[in-house]
């Protein structure tokens, strides 16, 4: 068959699917277009637990070779069983004061991101940093963190972290770096010559220094930011708006309705987990009436977007015509109607800035991402002001980093002046500018004509290689110095441990320049904030408390008190206004998207940034929310572009492209196929003013037609062992500096050949079951039966009534629901457990997730959850023990009316689990307080638990995944979680090593009240374990607030205060098995617009 | 057609039918009762340390309490093994110039820890909680014996699962007053009932489960995580 004749046939395929769409009763949830398409191969692969031939030893290593192995450590393990071997122990000399052994220490500090710092709380085992929690007291934090910072500990014992000091290849000492850099600076007339990249600084006294020492030394020092994943359009803009530099902050509880403009406010940005918690704080189940209601029009399926209760899938460079076009709606002055964009846009928009006028001054809120063009920003401030917005859900602070609207616009001067000669020394900190700069600066060429390049940076990557001078830098986690979060907010940053790799203080070599040299930079920071305290504006904080108090209670809360930026008083410059209109107006007209001018767009990526994060496995091995694809990046394109571009929607593997793998080496990949998480996807060529580069393509519903979606940092040629080779594509290579976030003018070619994705897509298909089960406001004040009636023992007890059956009344229910209870499983629960004391239980809030990702690392990095690798992952190995599922709704060739679903799976902790009931060893069993125990050394590996695990959430050690080899990996685990070893079978429960330190100190404490009292002990009474005492890791993580864990038998506890207010959208899954889950959820409810809900689809 | 076997295969059959089945069994047997043995479990081997340091001296002779070196035990699951300076807020004024305790004075000195033998060494897999057995009335002497006795430290349980459980299932057969906990010597009959009789650890045991209400945890995951 020819291939054209195979493309129309998936066509036809296609719309018999949607046909079928069309025409089913209630909502269609799907998670992958394989699923949509229902190869026969899929529904195959669908049945089997683990995917075929993941059994089977199909590695390099050869059975033979294998089991000699196993003979000979068979044989040395029987005899090492016999007498262990015995260690040592090796005491302190002296105990550092304040430390009990055995106990974790909590210490506040804050990560630096983009500049931007986050306030965590870090765990220390020993002065080992194993665990990082947020800090409930910091303004950005309150109590979450993301994936960045619940991944850093990872990258602090990164072994390739181990570069040493060198010049030019040989070992060098710190005094030689320093003096070198200071007789290069003495030859230099006040330090012309002397150029400095660094990332973005909003350090306090990182700024001092440069600008009161280095800069009063060198005043001809250069001093540029590099920053690949910021923008510095939503400042620039903004100053024109008001005529002066200010940044944003949303006070988003207090908007009613929200209106997003291709800005992620959900997980982008310096403030995004604080914006998070406000969004979700507004969408109570149990306060319906006050739920926000939040727009979205963006360019790409963002988390925001998901969330969304209307979403529009817009272009980017449309986001513009459609801001004026709510401008001209909400009648901004000066704004006239623009022509153009579809029918389906300006009735979304119409109806949208009605909604945001029809609700009081001050209750809503615009907002723009900052890779939107100055002129949107200036709209959107207008837009605010128009709204009352201005000062009340928006206010605006000075700019908290350092030069602010410099960072991108300096980049070409630097560029220049290196090729002219002019730059005589240059010296990186940070930055990794020869990967990251846009193609079209030529930086790297550039790069090499500077006569001496120093580089500090905490790997030895692209930028080290090509310069003369290699210095370490520290992690965050190991030294000391400050940061502002996105409120200005300071935080001393506290080292946990000294530095594992010889790394060095960028702030301690400045002050090495200086005339005071050798200060370590714990004392440049207190000097810094001693004279913050001493300046005049403090005498309030002076007169209450004195300096080493404030500075010791500064350290211990994570922030520095009155730190924070001050809201500036802005009025909206009308000229700007104006001005920004006309300029828009004489605009070229607006033009559908074609094939032929595709558009691109550039994002950071969510796992591993602009590619600092390129050797973190946590990250890299962390399903994409949207995508869910792991260990790549991919050209992101919609349903109909796809088609049009003649991407194949299959993702099995061409037979007659055996050979045509690209860049994944076919030996490897070669012996299974077809498997769960393998995806052999096309790729394509794009190209963007002649420069080309190759990507596998990824089709997204939602993502707009004719908009390519890529994500920055991949395809890094030296980020370390675990991130070099073959881990996606480097886009950095088409992207422009004049163009860096969305260009036109894309051309996007097959190639013809294949690559494998690694991708989670399509495991654990759950058969289509009402699992996510999504309804809106107005249905549930209409019937608050809905949740239940979508769940199967509604549809049970209807079985032979046919579909009519949904008109019954309720009661009727109940009483069928009796008898078709039906269940293989023994009904043991009650009689054998009375869960005398405790009965925990978690409850997931689908209507706040935002699919984040954050619980799923968290819960890697508390419970030594092992990284398999790309090759594992298209096995269906991957061990995440909760993992989100993604479900689609609706039809996926009109991206605007795509809903996408987000459910986060852990171990349900089934009261009548089916794994407990088949293990042949005992392994896994039921706890006094409800929990299925994995009993990780009496597993024998059969995998019956697994198999026979409706919900799939149980994780087997297929290989010996966990990296014993290398030291400093051992350091990252947490002490209170056994390592598991190959052959053993591993799931979620409930951080039972929490639970359990929780209940001995609640003994304890019990104990020694009763003892103080005189009585005797009253377990219930004395030993109670406060609700909150225990805080799972998931749990903490969760921006959204999202997962809710706690004692189900104490009524006061949040949990069962949860399922008795929300218990009509409370339910669980696959309670028709009767396994009865102790996890429920809580159904997800949307607040949309009735004006612009589509044709009563969907149960409520 | 001559015999395929000869007359003697009909007793051999048996021989190795039921020699095989005793052998197998024999086997298994044998691999249980080594792994019971001192050799498998290290019970009561003594080794030589760094500094011949003796709890019956200390302890017994001098009467430190045991929480003045192993100061986190009330505390934490990990009872902490004195760091030097400890040694040396006595050994700076007495004893400062015995030559057994030079290796003491060296690690003060030189700041280079001093390197004991680990004596009891739990099974992988397991966490155990020191502060909590402590606080619900188990003796020290129940599990690491009459250490006031030792000169050298030996190991006194067999460490095995069915050690603990042993206790695990039945608390009252070591529960002792809590302020009883750190003493070396108690007996129960030192203590007498409510009726004037003595104690013994059976009533004793039984009365102080219920008063201090001790629950027999036996659930897989109350040690492994």
């Amino acid at each position: 068959m020819s291939s054209l004749n195979n493309k129309e046939k998936e066509i036809m395929d296609l719309e018999t699917v949607l046909q079928k769409l069309e025409n089913t009763d209630g909502k269609q949830y799907w998670r992958s277009l394989d699923e949509l398409a229902q190869g026969e191969g899929f529904q195959e692969m669908i049945q089997r637990e683990f995917p075929r031939q993941a059994a089977e030893w199909t590695d390099p290593v050869t059975r033979r070779h294998f089991l000699t192995l196993m003979g000979a450590s068979l044989a040395l393990a029987g005899l090492s069983g016999c007498r262990p071997p015995g260690g040592k122990i090796v005491p302190n000399i002296k105990d550092p004061e304040g430390v009990t052994p055995g106990k974790s220490m909590f210490f506040a500090t804050a990560m630096p991101l983009a500049g931007y710092g986050n306030g965590l709380l870090a765990e220390s085992n020993q002065g080992r940093p194993t665990k990082i929690e947020g800090n409930i007291d910091h303004p950005s934090s309150l109590g979450a963190t993301d994936v960045f910072a619940q991944a850093s500990v990872l990258g602090l014992y990164d072994p390739d972290r181990e570069s040493g000091l060198t010049h030019l290849g040989r070992p060098k000492s710190w005094d030689d770096v320093v003096a070198s850099i200071k007789s290069e600076l003495a030859k230099l007339p006040k330090g012309k010559g002397f150029y400095l990249i660094t990332d973005t600084i909003t350090s306090p006294s990182l700024v001092d220094q440069l600008s009161n020492e280095f800069f009063k030394d060198y005043p001809e020092v250069q001093w540029v930011q590099h920053e690949p994943s910021a923008s510095d359009n939503g400042i620039e803009g903004l100053s024109k708006a008001f005529g002066s530099a200010c940044q944003p902050i949303y006070k988003v509880s207090a908007a009613d309705v929200i209106l997003s403009l291709d800005a992620d406010l959900l997980s982008r940005g310096p403030a995004h987990l604080r914006y998070t918690r406000e969004f979700s704080s507004r969408r109570d189940l149990e306060k319906l009436d006050k739920m926000n209601r939040m727009y979205v029009a963006e360019s790409t399926l963002t988390n925001t977007g998901v969330k969304a209760d209307h979403r529009l899938a817009l272009r980017a460079m449309e986001i513009e015509r459609f801001a004026y076009l709510i401008a001209f709606y909400l009648k901004v002055d000066d704004v006239a109607e623009p022509k153009g964009l579809s029918a389906e846009s300006r009735r979304f928009a119409e109806i949208a800035a009605e909604d945001l006028a029809a609700r009081g001054k001050g209750t809503t809120l615009v907002i723009v991402g900052d890779e939107q063009p100055e002129s949107v920003h200036i709209i959107v401030a207008a837009i605010n002001e128009k709204l009352g917005n201005n000062g009340k859900t928006v206010s605006y602070i000075d700019p908290v980093h350092a030069k602010p609207g410099e960072r991108s616009k300096s980049l070409r001067g630097l560029v220049d002046d290196m090729n002219l000669g002019k730059v005589k020394v240059l010296f990186v900190w940070g930055a990794n500018p020869v990967y990251s700069m846009p193609a079209d600066l030529k930086f790297k060429e550039a790069f090499e004509k500077v006569p001496l390049r120093y580089r500090m940076g905490l790997f030895h990557d692209e930028t080290s290689r090509l310069s003369h001078w290699h210095i370490p830098d520290s992690h965050f986690l190991e030294s000391w110095g400050d940061v502002r979060a996105f409120d200005g907010t300071a935080t001393v940053i506290q080292p946990l441990i000294a530095p594992l790799y010889f790394g060095r203080n960028f702030q301690e070599l400045l002050s090495g320049l200086s005339e005071r040299p050798n200060r370590d930079a714990s004392a440049i920071v207190k000097d810094y904030w001693k004279n913050w305290y001493e300046a005049p504006g403090q005498t309030a904080i002076r007169s209450s408390v004195p300096f080493e108090k404030f500075y010791r209670k500064s350290l211990h809360d994570g922030l520095v008190e009155g730190s924070r930026a001050a809201i500036k008083s802005v009025k909206l410059l009308v000229e700007a206004v104006r001005a920004a209109s006309k300029k828009f107006e004489a605009s070229p007209e607006w033009k559908e998207g074609s094939k032929d001018n595709l558009e691109i767009t550039f994002r950071p990526d969510e796992s591993v940034f602009d590619g600092r994060f390129a050797n973190n496995g946590w990250l890299l091995e962390l399903p994409k929310s949207t995508t869910k694809i792991t260990w790549d990046n991919a050209a992101i394109m919609s349903f109909k572009t796809a088609i049009e571009l003649g991407v194949s929607l299959k993702t099995e593997k061409r037979p007659e492209l055996e050979d045509g793998v690209y860049r994944s080496p076919a030996s490897s990949f070669g012996f299974t196929g077809g498997e769960h998480g393998r995806a052999y996807v096309d790729t394509i060529k794009l190209s963007v003013q002649g420069r080309e580069l190759v990507m596998p393509v990824w089709v997204v519903p939602g993502q707009p037609d004719n908009s390519i979606n890529v994500q920055l940092g991949y395809g890094r040629e030296r980020a370390g062992k675990v991130g070099t080779r073959d881990v996606g594509a480097d886009v950095y290579k088409i992207r422009t500096s004049s163009d860096p976030w969305n260009a036109l003018g894309l051309k996007a070619v097959l190639t013809g050949k294949q690559h494998i994705l690694a991708c989670t897509q399509s495991h654990h298909y759950m058969e289509g079951r009402h699992l996510v089960r999504s309804g809106t406001v107005a249905g549930s004040i209409e019937n608050d039966k809905w949740v239940e009636e979508m769940g199967p023992e509604a549809h049970l007890a209807h079985e032979g009534h046919g579909h009519e059956g949904h008109d019954h009344k309720h009661d009727d229910h109940k009483e069928e629901q009796g008898k078709t209870r039906l269940s293989m499983l023994p009904e043991i629960v009650s009689e054998k457990y009375a869960y005398k004391q405790h009965k925990w239980g978690m409850i997931i809030n689908l209507t706040t997730c935002t699919g984040c990702s954050a619980c799923s690392i968290a819960c890697q990095a508390e419970n030594n959850i092992p990284v398999v690798g790309k090759l594992e992952v298209t096995r269906g190995r991957e061990m995440h023990w909760i993992r989100i599922d993604r479900y689609f709704e609706g039809n996926p060739l009109k991206p605007n009316q795509l809903k996408a679903h987000y459910q986060p799976v852990p171990c349900q902790q089934c009261e009548n689990a089916p794994c407990e009931q088949v293990c042949p060893v005992a392994a896994t069993v039921h706890s006094y307080d409800g929990l299925n125990d994995m009993v990780y050394n009496r597993c024998v590996g059969t995998r019956y638990c697994s198999n026979n695990c409706p919900y799939k959430v149980r994780r087997f050690n297929f290989l010996q995944y966990t990296d014993y080899a290398s030291v400093s990996m051992k350091m990252v685990n947490n002490p209170d979680v056994t390592v598991r070893s190959r052959g053993v079978m591993e799931k979620c429960n409930y951080c039972v090593q929490r639970i359990r330190a929780a209940e001995i100190e609640a003994e304890k404490r019990g104990k020694l009240k009763a003892e103080r009292e005189n009585r005797a002990l009253d377990r219930a009474k004395d030993c109670q374990i406060q609700d909150g005492e225990i805080v799972t890791a998931c749990q903490a993580a969760c921006p959204a607030n999202a997962i809710v864990f706690g004692d189900l038998k104490d009524v006061n506890s949040k949990v069962a205060k949860i399922q008795k207010n929300s218990g009509k959208f409370n339910y669980s899954i696959l309670s028709e098995l009767n396994t009865n889950p102790r996890t429920t959820y809580l159904a997800e409810v949307r607040n949309p617009n009735p004006k612009l809900v589509s044709s009563g689809k969907g149960h409520a | 057609m001559p015999q395929a076997f000869p007359r003697y295969a009909n007793v051999l059959t048996w021989v190795v039918i039921i020699g095989s089945v005793v052998g197998v069994s024999t086997l298994g047997a044998s691999v249980m009762v080594f792994a019971r043995t001192p050799y498998a479990t290290h019970k009561a081997v003594a080794y030589t340390q760094p500094v011949q340091f003796s709890h019956a001296h200390h302890v017994n002779g001098l009467g430190i309490d045991c929480r003045y070196c192993h100061n986190s035990v009330e505390e934490s699951n990990y009872a902490n093994i004195p760091p030097t300076k400890t040694c040396m807020n006595c050994h700076s004024q007495i004893w400062v110039g015995s030559k057994m305790l030079e290796p003491v004075r060296e690690s003060y000195r030189t700041g280079k820890s001093l390197e004991w033998h680990k004596i009891h060494r739990l099974s992988d897999y397991v966490y155990f909680d020191h502060s909590i057995h402590v606080t619900k009335g188990i003796g020290c002497v129940s599990c690491h014996g009459r250490v006031d006795q030792m000169q050298a430290v030996y190991q006194n349980g067999t460490l095995l699962m069915e050690w603990c459980l042993d206790c695990h299932r039945a608390p009252e057969k070591h529960l002792r007053p809590r302020d009883q906990v750190f003493n070396m010597s108690f007996k129960p009959e030192d203590m007498t009932q409510e009726s004037g009789s003595p104690h013994t650890q059976a009533t004793l045991g039984s009365m102080l489960r219920t008063k201090y209400d001790i629950r027999s945890l036996i659930e897989c995951s109350t040690c492994h995580r």
